[in-house]
């Protein structure tokens, strides 16, 4: 018997759950290509940086234009001029219309910042080259003790409703776990206009380089450790808010896209197994994952997902406070 | 010109070079080119166009090819021509003289080709990139017709005719216009579009041209060397072209005028047709001399202008028919000075044809004119209708100077005449406005912009002129800008502004803004005080003028307006809407409109970000624009800043100090040297004070490494070392620390900036290696706001600038830390801030100072190293010092080489002398002079103490030999010669001169400053551009691998030749000058030096080079022949292999990152490809240190 493993993530039609996350992998043509080959259900591209484009912009025309002007034998500066400076975001837009040619498979752009401003416009850019749909990745270091929680969030809901105003497609928005209230944050999300969120985004964090004593952002691969987190977030959220959910972070193998599907997720998304083992895995993963399905006699994904969420899960209370309650048991039994 | 209709066509704003160049690409098919100011513009555009695929007026895109040289682009456009293209170049000055011997080729072979010349000045006792016509005066014997443009719409007109009239007299063309006055002034024209040209470029001719050409379907020999029996004949065999070309041009012009509407004749006549007195000149003066005749002419005086179009082939009929029958007096002004000559070429043609034509009877007037000829011009010397009004008075006088100058002051040979006093045409542009400003600050670039908002949306003329001074770093510019509602054709700069804006507040302390405002004129000051405070921080002479000239003050914070909108320093758009405010030229809705349309065409290419930066700033402007209530009275307290200090020289107080302050036009000639001879180290006295932050020195945390003081590339850190008496009077501020060494135990040392001096480009707080224990981003030298510690610091400065130096003979001083215990001669030069170049010029002057002789090739170190107004190479405290000398671009090692056989040949003097002398001046002291080991400090200590023994023994000796001995004594110590210069020179047009100066075996030491593109031109490729690096003539990334210098010298065998970078390895870097200098032969360092054509922070230009070497993209090497003396390998590789991809440290340079962003495929293949450079090389010189070494020759003892 084959099971039916198409699921619908941001209203595209996938032939599978499993989503490639954004990575290095599906920065080039050919990453992409294999990722289809191995059967991926969609793809979401790397990310474009707010700081990148802005940084990026000012920085070559800085360079590009320094000494212009200035000393009688260079007045034209040091560099031949171009008709277009086509930045790195120009060539991820033009990455995302030759993979939207390259496959079949759904192409998600994404896009990363913290402000709203100029550089959203990248959000209609990126739905012109030919993006399905749009993932904004936000990542706020709140670093003024002056400013209070609630005006965080507000700058998120501001960027969520701009960034929507600039496009058609579907919009998914990619957070971190860092809300007071999570769920009420999901919920004014969806209605700023998120059809989807992504359950966590991971960052570079700090590191000390002790030999040069300098502060080096790194990050480092996932585990399926890792994967805890948006399960829980993602049980406590489905069917309460009305948005898809996808769970990112920790999704390694079969089992972890499956607990995925049974919390509620519509799609688990894979960065650091696929970097890992390369494209193929994804063809393991899908095959384990029908493997199981098939021999737990389930007809289709739809029939899995949400199966195990808060509100369809034997032991919901697991999910909550209990969940913290049993592990401490788990660890002071039988001794104590 | 005459207007004869006005038929509508585009109207550009564009500079004479971009007029020249539209044309020249647009009908020819080969372009050779070679960058040298001010030409270099004009095979950019030409190299622009043909990367952007644009095609000529027959459908084809141009082939533009840079060459070595300009004799290799003279030599290639000889073979192009020779092949049937249509071929040309641009070129001025030194670049033409270099073409001279083809150009006699391509001409006595009847070739049409058309050159471009933007005229300037041939260095003679000085270099000068600015304009006359000593280039093209030059080629006059060459055959070639010079054609004259006097304007830049005649730039792109005179193309044209030039380019007909070639092809039709197949006599090839000249065609020059002035540098600068008229290669950069933004003025408008009528474009000649493609159908124009079609229709006006005889095509029997290219066709004519094209069967001439080279085919072995047709074969002929040409080239042959003849025989007394037929040379002679055959070289008068093509007269009749001569002949017939002034008809010829003519025609063409006759047919340009009924195509396009201008009129042109070989001379023009413009003034009183009874004219009495008329000037003959040609060139941009031209446009000052009309302006002054229309007026004369308007006040009854009977003056005339006879302008020059054609100068070679000369026609006498058409000058006699310009000239009008009445003059009585021809003043002819030449723009060239040919010393010893009877006058100067176009007075002596003038006068030839006088004289000629009167004795033949050929001419109309009762009595023949008295030609009188005059100098003007020189290096863009301004000249102006004063001037020329001056000029006819001297003309009306009944015994006026037969030979003269103008527009100087000539106390000597008292050839100058005056121009005519409070002289004004009343033919003045109606807004006349001159904007200060600094060239980091975008001041310029705005103005252009103007000049084309208003060129195109107003029914005004637009003119803009530009002038920059010799600094690289904090570069003062001045723009002059005129709008009115007919053309403008003034070609003199604005001394009577309606409207005066200085951008940099500091300006109103040390120089004189408001000179060139007129009465009831605007001034716009950009200032950090309001409107309310800013009159009490003025000097007092400012508040002087501003009362006097009732002046309408303005203030705007731009500095602020741009930080706040995020755009750093560039106030140029906060200003420009002020001007646009202020000036009233078109509504401000309109014209904050127009800005903003201006901003979206200039900035969207690099993304909307930029252009939303500068729109804020926009809208920033006007708010923040205020007019100042000025006061009835001067109140200030405040002096103008002194230029120099009052201890200075006599020469700094005299003339130095009128260049810096702006005017140096008013020193006369006797204020300066004959022969181009200076007295070296003035820019200690000139403190620019341009840094914003300084570092300042924490002595707790310093390890004494003394890496900053050795990669300052302006010498403006410095350590020293002293003992602790030194400390007497020493200010309480003054930061100090116990020495660490075994060498000068129980000393003391200090770091101390000098703050006036410093650029603040931060590159010795990125390379300080020590870190506070408790605070890690502090320093033992942090950058912090100079304006916080100026007093202090420039205490402390002149505190250290006391303490005697330490001896040079009581440590190691080809070390780090030793090098820099030793005074720089060679100190605050007007490079960039953050130079490459100038750290590696500094060391040679710290270890060899005392005896050093540099030959420094054209280029960017022989502008800051001996550009006036003052000059960084310094003498020591015994009065002893670097020697410097510039011959030119392409002899720079054989200039050295000659200075190395003279220092031999007066040795070899000395000590036959002295040999000689032995029993009159002692066989001791003798023999321990000529047998002196002069290999260290203590060495060339002693040999000076015996040579001052000898010296004055000589004193009492009679006789010419101790007369001789005594001249020559000298060089009985070492001199280290140096031979210095960029890699446009060692690797492109000095190379040959290189190779053989490395051949000869003598003990010279060439530095080769590797910026890795013509740095000084900006930013042209040469051959040490690597692959895959974009630089101007290899738009699309160099797609061939750098030339591998080194391993050519090593060639020999007998060469010492070093790979350097100092900001990777600092001790091989100084172990290896030492080297080279010690070795007796030939050495050659090629030393990688950071330049802001690379596109990278200049702040790290010295730690990023860490990351080239460790790529294995510059590996560090020393090549010592000594070595393979003594059995050993010669060649060492310095540097580790490579650890990281070459594509990871190339991403950090705008040279190679923007292909990555426009070509992104051509770039990685580029950058696979450089890869494979890297790697190759790399294996190659592994191999190479593991073959049994089987050495070269000797290098020459000498």
């Amino acid at each position: 018997m084959s099971v039916d493993l198409t699921t619908t993530y941001l209203g595209l039609e996938l032939k599978n759950p499993l989503v490639a996350s954004s990575t290095p992998m599906t920065g080039t043509l050919d990453g992409v290509r294999r990722l289809e080959e191995a059967g991926i259900g969609a793809i979401v591209l790397p990310s474009v940086f707010e700081e990148e484009i802005e940084h990026e912009a000012m920085e070559m025309q800085r360079l590009m234009e320094r000494g212009t002007d200035s000393f009688a034998e260079s007045l034209s500066g040091y560099f031949p001029e171009f008709e277009d400076y086509a930045t790195r975001t120009e060539s991820y837009l033009r990455h995302i219309t030759e993979a939207r040619e390259a496959v079949t498979i759904p192409v998600i752009g994404s896009l990363n910042g913290t402000t709203n401003g100029g550089w959203v416009n990248y959000a209609k850019r990126i739905e012109d080259a030919g993006a399905d749909a749009l993932e904004l990745n936000v990542y706020l270091i709140p670093t003024d003790p002056e400013t209070v929680g609630a005006e965080i969030e507000q700058r998120y809901l501001d960027l969520v409703w701009e960034v929507n105003e600039q496009v058609s497609i579907p919009v998914a928005v990619k957070v971190g776990p860092y809300f007071s209230s999570l769920p009420n944050m999901a919920v004014r999300l969806t209605e700023a206009g998120a059809d989807a969120i992504v359950l966590f985004n991971r960052f570079y964090q700090p590191d000390i380089d002790l030999v040069e004593l300098e502060v080096e952002p790194r990050v480092d691969l996932s585990s399926s450790q890792d994967l805890l987190l948006p399960l829980r977030w993602v049980a406590l959220l489905t069917g309460r808010v009305d948005a898809d959910f996808a769970v990112t972070s920790g999704v390694h193998t079969a089992a972890d896209v499956i607990k995925s599907l049974l919390v509620g997720a519509d799609v688990a998304m894979m960065a650091s197994a696929l970097l890992k083992n390369g494209a193929g895995h994804a063809a393991t993963v899908l095959a384990e994952m029908e493997a199981w399905l098939d021999e737990h006699e389930y007809a289709s994904v739809d029939q899995l997902r949400g199966s195990m969420a808060v509100g369809t899960a034997p032991n919901p209370d697991a999910f909550v406070r209990a969940n913290y309650m049993k592990m401490l048991v788990t660890y002071t039994n039988p001794w104590v | 010109m005459t207007i004869i209709e006005a038929p509508t066509r585009t109207v550009l704003t564009v500079d004479g070079n971009e007029a020249a160049a539209s044309v020249a690409y647009r009908t020819n098919e080969v372009l050779a080119i070679y960058p040298i100011t001010p030409s270099s513009p004009m095979g950019e555009h030409a190299d622009a166009w043909s990367n952007q695929g644009r095609p000529n007026i027959w459908g084809n895109i141009p082939d533009v090819i840079e060459m070595q040289s300009e004799a290799g682009a003279a030599g290639a456009v000889h073979g192009a021509i020779q092949g049937g293209a249509l071929t040309g170049t641009f070129t001025a000055s030194q670049g033409l003289l270099l073409m001279i011997p083809n150009m006699f080729k391509i001409a006595g072979e009847l070739t049409p080709a058309v050159f471009h010349v933007a005229a300037r000045s041939v260095a003679t006792h000085a270099l000068s990139i600015f304009g006359d016509h000593s280039d093209v005066m030059a080629t006059r014997g060459t055959g070639w017709a010079l054609l004259s443009s006097n304007s830049v719409q005649e730039a792109h007109d005179m193309a044209a005719i030039a380019q007909m009239a070639t092809l039709e007299s197949r006599i090839p063309f000249l065609h020059f216009f002035d540098g600068f006055r008229t290669s950069h002034e933004v003025n408008m024209i009528e474009e000649i579009s493609d159908d124009d040209l079609r229709s006006l470029i005889p095509i029997d001719g290219v066709i004519a041209h094209r069967e001439r050409r080279m085919d072995p379907d047709k074969p002929v020999l040409r080239g042959t060397a003849q025989n007394p029996d037929v040379f002679f004949q055959a070289r008068e065999a093509c007269n009749r072209f001569y002949e017939a070309t002034p008809d010829i041009v003519q025609r063409a012009m006759d047919r340009f005028a009924d195509r396009i509407g201008r009129a042109y004749h070989l001379f023009d006549y413009v003034g009183a047709p009874d004219a009495t007195e008329v000037m003959v000149m040609m060139g941009s003066g031209v446009g000052a001399a009309e302006e002054a005749v229309r007026a004369l002419v308007e006040q009854g005086e009977k003056v005339g202008l006879v302008k020059v179009r054609l100068f070679r082939p000369f026609s006498t009929e058409a000058l006699i028919a310009a000239l009008p029958s009445t003059v009585e007096t021809i003043a002819v002004l030449d723009r060239t000075k040919e010393p010893g000559a009877i006058g100067e070429p176009l007075f002596q043609d003038v006068l030839t044809v006088v004289a000629e034509e009167t004795q033949l009877g050929r001419t109309s007037w009762a009595n023949p004119p008295r030609v009188i000829g005059g100098r003007y011009g020189l290096s863009s010397k301004e000249f102006t209708p004063a001037m020329a009004a001056g000029v006819f008075d001297e003309a009306r006088k009944e015994d006026p100077k037969r030979r003269f100058t103008v527009g100087i002051v000539d106390d000597v040979t008292h050839l100058s005449i005056e121009p005519r006093a409070d002289f004004e045409t009343g033919r003045e542009a109606q807004v006349r406005a001159v904007f200060y400003g600094l060239g980091a600050d975008g001041t310029v670039g705005a103005n252009k912009n103007t000049v084309k908002i208003v060129g195109d949306e107003t029914a005004l003329y637009a003119q803009g002129y530009f002038v920059y001074d010799s600094r690289k770093s904090g570069s003062m510019t001045t723009s002059h800008v005129r709008f009115d509602p007919s053309p403008i054709e003034a070609t003199y700069l604005i001394d009577d502004a309606t409207f005066v804006a200085c951008h940099q507040f500091e300006f109103v302390h040390k120089v004189d803004v408001l000179a060139k405002a007129g009465k009831g004129s605007t001034f716009l000051l950009n200032s950090p005080y309001g409107p309310d405070e800013v009159w009490g921080e003025l000097p007092s002479d400012v508040q002087r003028e501003i009362i006097d000239k009732e002046l309408a003050f303005y203030v705007v914070d731009a500095t602020s307006v741009a930080r706040d909108a995020g755009l750093g320093q560039r106030t140029n758009t906060v200003l420009q809407t002020c001007f646009f405010a202020l000036a009233e030229l078109m509504p401000q809705d309109e014209a904050i409109g127009s800005i903003k349309k201006a901003i979206k065409k200039s900035y969207s290419k690099f993304g909307d970000v930029v252009v939303e930066k500068n729109f804020a700033a926009v809208d920033g402007a006007v708010e923040n624009l205020h007019r100042v209530a000025v006061p009835s009275e001067v109140t200030s307290t405040i002096a103008m800043r002194r230029t120099v200090p009052a201890d200075a020289p006599d020469f700094v107080q005299r003339v130095t100090a009128m260049m810096l302050e702006d005017r140096g036009d008013q020193l006369p000639v006797s204020a300066l040297p004959v022969d181009g001879t200076f007295m070296t180290g003035t820019t200690q006295y000139e403190k620019r004070s341009i840094a914003v932050d300084i570092p300042i020195f924490d002595p707790e945390i310093c390890i004494e490494c003394a890496k900053c003081a050795l990669v300052c590339p302006h010498a403006a850190i410095r350590m020293k070392v002293f003992e602790p008496s030194a400390l007497e009077g020493a200010p309480d501020t003054f930061k100090t620390r116990g020495f660490r060494s075994r060498e000068l135990p129980d000393h003391l040392m200090s770091i101390q900036v000098s703050p006036d001096d410093c650029t603040g480009c931060g590159v010795c707080v990125d390379v300080c290696p020590a870190k506070s224990k408790t605070e890690v981003k502090h320093k033992a030298l942090n950058m912090e706001p100079k304006l916080d510690h100026l007093d202090i610091e420039r205490t402390n400065w002149d505190f250290f600038t006391t303490i005697p130096e330490p001896p040079r003979d009581q440590f190691k001083l080809a070390t780090v830390k030793g090098s820099q215990m030793l005074e720089p001669l060679f100190e605050f030069s007007g490079a960039c801030a953050g130079c490459g170049e100038t750290p590696y010029v500094k060391l040679v002057s710290q270890l060899f100072g005392d005896r050093l002789v540099v030959a420094n090739a054209t280029g960017c170190s022989s502008i800051y190293g001996g550009n006036l107004p003052t000059t960084p190479w310094r003498t020591n405290d015994e009065g002893r010092g670097p020697v410097w000398s510039n011959s030119l671009f392409e002899d720079n090692a054989e200039f050295g080489l000659g200075m190395r056989l003279a220092i031999d040949m007066e040795t070899a003097e000395a000590r036959r002398l002295l040999e000689g002398m032995s029993g009159v001046v002692g066989e001791d002291l003798v023999t321990s002079i000529l047998e002196a080991d002069q290999s260290g400090p203590a060495g060339i200590a002693a040999q000076r103490s015996h040579i001052a023994e000898l010296t004055a023994k000589l004193a009492d000796i009679d006789g010419e030999e101790a007369r001789r001995l005594e001249v020559v004594v000298g060089a009985l110590v070492d001199r280290s010669v140096w031979i210095m210069g960029g890699d446009g020179w060692a690797y492109d047009i000095g190379f040959g001169g290189l190779d053989h100066a490395i051949a000869s075996g003598k003990n010279i030491n060439i530095l080769v400053l590797d910026t890795e593109v013509y740095s000084n031109t900006g930013g042209q490729a040469s051959k040490a551009t690597p692959r895959a690096a974009v630089a101007k003539f290899a738009a699309g990334g160099k797609a061939t691998a750098k030339k591998d210098l080194g391993q050519i010298a090593m060639s020999y065998g007998n060469v010492y030749v070093a790979h350097i970078a100092i900001g990777a390895n600092n001790t091989q870097a100084v172990k290896a000058i030492a080297e080279a200098e010690s070795y007796p032969g030939p050495s050659l360092v090629i030393a990688y030096s950071t330049c802001i054509a690379h596109g990278i922070d200049m702040e790290r230009s010295m730690s990023h080079q860490v990351d080239l070497v460790a790529s294995g993209y510059w590996p560090l090497y020393r090549f010592d022949p000594r070595l393979a003396e003594q059995g050993k390998h010669p060649f060492k590789v310095d540097s580790r292999p490579p650890t990281i991809p070459f594509a990871e440290v190339a991403a950090k340079e705008a040279r190679y990152a923007v292909l990555s962003r426009v070509n992104p495929t051509h770039a990685a293949e580029l950058m696979a490809e450089a890869q494979k450079d890297i790697d190759t090389r790399w294996d190659l010189y592994q191999e190479f240190t593991e073959i049994d070494w089987v050495g070269g020759d000797d290098g020459e003892e000498s």
